[in-house]
């Protein structure tokens, strides 16, 4: 394993944008002690450094994978049919993708409505004005915000399709791995997940590293975990030829 | 699946009807009060759907928070469809299908390439005539022209896309038949973006799209 070039930690409520460059990995680590007041969740939204235009697709990351959730093995597949990064691995087994995420309305009815001006920097901040935040950095806007993951949280569905939040997903130490396949613009946002039923705000730390690790070989597990990640990394790597 | 719901509207008195052929697209205001209703004339049709607030596109239909609101994955009857602002856009006020998808997206060329085979990338998709509607449309709504950053996650009427508990995403045969509708109350004035879906690889549409039709009915 190459050695890491970055290392930070985001407290409860940060959040935090970077291209992260083709063949880079960017591991995120539960830096929770346990018993905290709310379950680990990192909302996530990945762009096409080159063309924002291009951007993490929930829907055709799903279809092309037959699956609900996100796990090592799987890729995260663009609207344009490459492949932004690879989950090649995780502690966590389950990273939810469905639910979407809370903005100031929600994490007021849940946490109560603490200002800035009463709280300074405990004030609870939400998902939607932190991405949204970081979105703007980069020339972007609320038109950009389509689903995003929520790392270490997991979500399942009935029968009927009814949701529930299963907590527990994440402990200490946990950790899920990206490697990018192309530079990639990530954003992220270490604030509560919406089915969370915590009505205390203390979102756990998490730990970032970045360190640049081989391309994919032939044998991938990413790669061969599917015909359709294969077809996936042969029109990513054409972009690069 | 959720009880059925149907109304007794009369087609002869609506303010609009139209047929949309397989693989054409409709993009049409919906005033505050007015109710659409999309027929699927033949079964087991997928009807790609998007809506954006008239008056401000930047506020759109919000899969997540739709579903998040609800509790659940399927929409039928009773579905509020809420915004980007998490604001009531439509209520789904009859529905004689029972369940329609909102995780399964909307097909496109790049994606057929990855799901089927690298040489699909020349038929028909969805996203192709969402965007060309889109392009057509520019200057109309307030505000900026519309782009392919606003291609959000649609809704699919009439198809099928079941996740079982274990977190498998499935494409189930459709459980529309001859006539199914779906009805749809306009909460604000919003702009109705459709797709009438030309996907021949996979079961969504039967193996062969049909037309649907399209009713508004003043409030």
């Amino acid at each position: 394993m190459s050695e890491v070039f970055h290392r930070e930690t985001l407290r409860g409520g940060q959040k935090w944008s970077r291209i992260v460059k083709r063949h880079q990995a960017l591991r995120l680590i539960d830096a929770s002690s346990g018993g905290g007041a709310g379950a680990t969740c990192v909302a996530a939204l990945l762009f096409n450094a080159a063309d924002p235009a291009e951007r993490y697709n929930m829907p055709d990351t799903l279809k092309a994978q037959f699956s609900a959730f996100l796990t090592a093995g799987r890729v995260l597949f663009s609207d344009m049919g490459h492949i932004l990064a690879s989950f090649t691995s995780d502690t966590c087994g389950w990273h939810d993708t469905l639910t979407g995420h809370q903005d100031a309305a929600g994490a007021a009815a849940r946490f109560g409505s603490g200002t800035y001006q009463d709280l300074r920097n405990d004030c609870p901040r939400n998902t939607r004005d932190n991405v949204l935040v970081e979105l703007v950095k980069h020339g972007l806007g609320r038109r950009d915000l389509h689903a995003n993951l929520n790392l270490f949280a997991k979500v399942v569905t009935d029968e009927a399709g009814r949701f529930a939040w299963v907590p527990g997903n994440s402990h200490p130490g946990a950790y899920v791995e990206l490697r990018m396949e192309m530079d990639v613009l990530v954003v992220l946002s270490n604030t509560p997940h919406p089915l969370d039923p915590a009505t205390a705000y203390g979102p756990p730390p998490v730990a970032l590293e970045l360190r640049r690790v081989p391309p994919p070989a032939a044998d991938d597990p990413c790669r061969v975990a599917r015909t359709e990640n294969g077809r996936g990394f042969t029109l990513t790597e054409g972009l690069f030829r | 699946m959720s009880t059925l719901t149907a109304k007794t509207r009369d087609p002869a008195q609506a303010a609009l009807d139209v047929t949309v052929l397989s693989g054409d697209g409709w993009c049409h205001p919906l005033r505050r009060g007015q109710v659409l209703r999309i027929v699927d004339l033949e079964g087991n049709q997928a009807v790609d759907t998007l809506f954006y607030a008239l008056q401000d596109p930047g506020e759109r239909y919000d899969a997540c928070a739709t579903m998040r609101a609800q509790g659940a994955l399927y929409l039928t009857t009773g579905t509020t469809l809420l915004s980007s602002e998490g604001r009531p856009m439509l209520v789904i006020t009859a529905d004689t299908c029972g369940r329609h998808d909102t995780v399964g997206g909307a097909c496109s060329c790049e994606s057929n390439q990855v799901r089927y085979a690298i040489d699909k990338q020349w038929m028909h998709s969805c996203r192709d005539t969402f965007l060309l509607e889109l392009a057509r449309y520019e200057g109309r709504p307030t505000g900026p022209p519309l782009a392919k950053r606003d291609l959000t996650h649609n809704i699919n009427f009439f198809m099928n896309v079941p996740v079982t508990p274990a977190g498998e995403l499935t494409f189930a045969d459709g459980i529309s038949a001859t006539g199914s509708y779906v009805e749809l109350r306009a909460e604000m004035d919003v702009l109705v973006l459709v797709s009438n879906c030309p996907q021949l690889n996979n079961p969504c549409n039967g193996w062969n799209p049909t037309p649907v039709r399209m009713l508004v009915w003043d409030a």
